[in-house]
């Protein structure tokens, strides 16, 4: 048995497999690099799988804090795990998105599934979870109920500012101004759509496009990349985990 | 030159003196220059004048972190963010005039040509007036088309003979023009075995050693047409073919694993951890667009023959040039993989860089990563960001060459 971890700026996943490429265990812990979470999340993994650390043979780690986790064989980046982790879930995928807390990624792969090319945002929480965070709090809900939220959009609002900070004025000022909370949700999806979605443009989308993080769980945001690239979008279950299960995929095979 | 001493200490040597000089010149009254870094520093080795290259200085005052105070003089002036730090530096500078890293003497008049890009114009015509010196200014318009068109070669060479007419107003001498053509003789001389020494960096593993490019490229810079530059790069060349020949790589304790070029300016202030990164993940960086930037070879003696090579500078030609230049280099050099350092001062370069990307990729498959950052301003980049990027090219070059492996 395998080991994966992938800690995030926001979340810590884990996720442990057999030689047949059986989940036994997973885990998803809201708080990420710096924090108990990579350690809750292993041992809930392990927990859930019902074996002893000791009985892990390789582990691997991936994402913003695998630099400072020390507990793994193994450190990967996060471009080539979520690579690995959706071409195994959909053979058929040649382009990852992938939004985190703090970034967006989108990955070309070729035929065998393996990165031909990636792009990433530039250094700037525009058009990445953390700008969706921002936006759930001064819409005053969960992050999880953002989507809802704007499922009941009435109205197109644009919001311009791509700066985090800028953005959350401009949405505030929109709000005093009589804007409803519902279209605000759906312009803060747009806005991230539109940024992703230029990233997408200049690295090429092949079909068929997968989604992976956290943010794919977030249908509005999914309806809206639809919309901007034209393309359908395939979200795999449990998308959070999709780091996770490619850095475990790499444990098994260093472990053999 | 004395083999007991590295060619490295010789470049530092070199270059202390070559400030040295230019402060104890203007002490003792001589003319001073300020020129931009690919100018025909021959019209003004001729006069015997004087000059500093203010983008050199930035680069040396970035890398030894002093850059700041100069930034933010400059932006406390008027001067937008948005500008490129190597300006921002040096309009801090010129307002300051002092550094712990090291100075320059003022100039007494400016020297800019704008192969380079555009922004220098502006850059240095505020630098003249606020100085109230002249300037002197060599238009060398962009080439669309592929090589550089004879009616440039006229507008440019012109200009020279009006820069030569104003430099004999500055200096009050008479210019000769059999001293020029010594000294076109030397600096194509200096440029050649720039070339040799930069391209024996093709030999597997290379002799370089990581960012060994950045640091010899001081010298191709601020003394082109000067004897002792070209003493330098011929002793930089044997000293490399010495290390070929013993099959020794750039490192004593790891071997060269990957091989990479860097496209664009080093990050100055952050030079030891990009460098130190690179180094970790077994990846050398072996060449830039820089080995032929600089390499100005005249095909024959006279202003025509100028004008061309200070017009054929890779930032001055098309699109076709830039990319078939980087294709070559992959292969004269059997790269690994490409980083491109999206540069937030230097608007002119990453105008093209995605395009330039895309077609490079196209034409020859091979790895690349851009990532974010700035040349003097340290605060336009993020580490854990560049290690991720890098990081992920090492484990696509990985990935391929175990492809290829198990191919065989
Ligand atoms: S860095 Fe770019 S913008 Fe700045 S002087 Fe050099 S070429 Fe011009």
């Amino acid at each position: 048995m395998v080991l994966g971890i992938d800690i995030g700026s926001s979340s810590s996943k884990a996720v442990i497999i057999n030689a047949q490429l059986e989940i036994l265990g997973k885990a998803v812990f809201n708080t990420g690099a710096g924090t108990q979470g990579p350690e809750k999340a292993v041992l809930a993994a392990l927990r859930e799988a019902g074996i002893s650390r000791e009985e892990i043979k390789f582990s691997v780690v991936t994402g913003y804090g695998r630099m400072t986790y020390d507990k793994a064989d193994k450190q990967i980046t996060e471009i080539t795990c979520h690579a690995r982790g959706a071409a195994h879930m959909v053979p058929s995928a040649r382009t990852v998105i992938d939004i985190g807390g703090q970034d967006a990624k989108v990955i070309r792969l070729d035929k065998d599934g393996k990165v031909e090319n990636f792009v990433m945002n530039e250094k700037c929480a525009a058009g990445t979870g953390r700008f969706l965070e921002v936006m759930a709090r001064i819409l005053d809900c969960s992050i999880g109920n953002l989507s809802s939220l704007s499922e009941n959009a009435s109205e197109e609002i644009i919001i311009s500012n791509t700066c985090t900070v800028f953005a959350e004025s401009e949405v505030i000022s929109q709000l005093s101004s009589g804007a409803k909370r519902e279209n605000v949700a759906q312009g803060a999806h747009k806005s991230v759509a539109k940024r992703v979605a230029g990233l997408g443009n200049r690295l090429g989308l092949t079909p068929d496009v997968v989604m992976t993080g956290g943010v794919a769980l977030n249908k509005g945001v999914v309806a809206a990349l639809e919309k901007e690239i034209g393309q359908k979008i395939t979200v795999v279950e449990n998308p959070q985990i999709v780091g996770a299960i490619g850095a475990a995929l790499y444990a098994l095979e260093m472990a053999s | 030159m004395d083999k007991n001493i590295s060619s490295k200490q010789v470049l530092n040597d070199m270059i202390s003196r070559h400030y040295a000089e230019a402060l104890e010149a203007k002490k003792s009254g001589e003319l001073v220059a300020w020129a931009t870094s690919i100018v025909p520093q021959e019209l003004l080795e001729t006069m015997d004048i004087k000059v500093v290259y203010p983008e050199n200085h930035a680069a040396v005052l970035g890398a030894r972190k002093d850059a700041p105070v100069f930034l933010q003089n400059a932006e406390n002036n008027g001067y937008s963010n948005d500008l490129c730090s190597y300006a921002r530096v040096n309009i801090g500078y010129a307002n300051l005039k002092e550094s712990a890293a090291g100075n320059i003497p003022m100039p007494d008049f400016i020297f800019c040509c704008n192969n380079i890009c555009n922004t220098v114009i502006k850059w240095y015509e505020n630098l003249a007036r606020e100085l109230r010196i002249p300037m002197i200014l060599i238009d060398t318009p962009f080439n669309h088309t592929f090589d550089v068109p004879e009616h440039s070669v006229k507008y440019i060479r012109e200009q020279f003979n009006h820069a030569i007419g104003q430099l004999e107003q500055i200096t009050g001498k008479k210019f000769d023009h059999d001293r020029l053509k010594e000294v076109m003789k030397i600096s194509t001389e200096t440029a050649r075995l720039w070339k040799k020494a930069t391209a024996l960096a093709a030999a597997q593993p290379s002799p370089f050693n990581g960012f060994d490019l950045f640091n010899y490229m001081a010298v191709i810079v601020c003394m082109r047409g000067k004897q002792e530059g070209l003493d330098l790069f011929k002793f930089w060349a044997e000293e490399l073919q010495e290390k070929i020949d013993c099959g020794e790589g750039p490192w004593k304790d790891q071997p060269e694993k990957y091989r990479v070029m860097w496209d664009g300016i080093a990050c100055w202030p952050h030079l030891a951890d990009t460098s130190k990164i690179l180094r970790k993940n077994g990846i050398n960086l072996i060449t830039s667009t820089y080995p032929d930037s600089w390499t100005i070879v005249y095909d024959s003696d006279d202003l025509d023959a100028m004008a061309r090579a200070y017009s054929s500078n890779y930032a001055n030609r098309n699109l076709a040039y830039g990319t078939g230049n980087i294709v070559q280099i992959v292969k004269d050099f059997s790269l690994d993989g490409i980083i491109y350092h999206s540069n937030r001062s230097c608007k002119l370069m990453d105008f093209r860089q995605y395009e330039v990307q895309r077609q490079v990729h196209e034409q020859t498959g091979v790895a690349s990563v851009i990532f974010d950052g700035d040349q003097t301003d340290p605060g336009a980049f993020s580490l854990a960001q560049y290690e991720t990027r890098i990081q992920a090219l090492m484990e696509m070059m990985e990935q391929r060459r175990n492809e290829r492996l198990s191919r065989r």
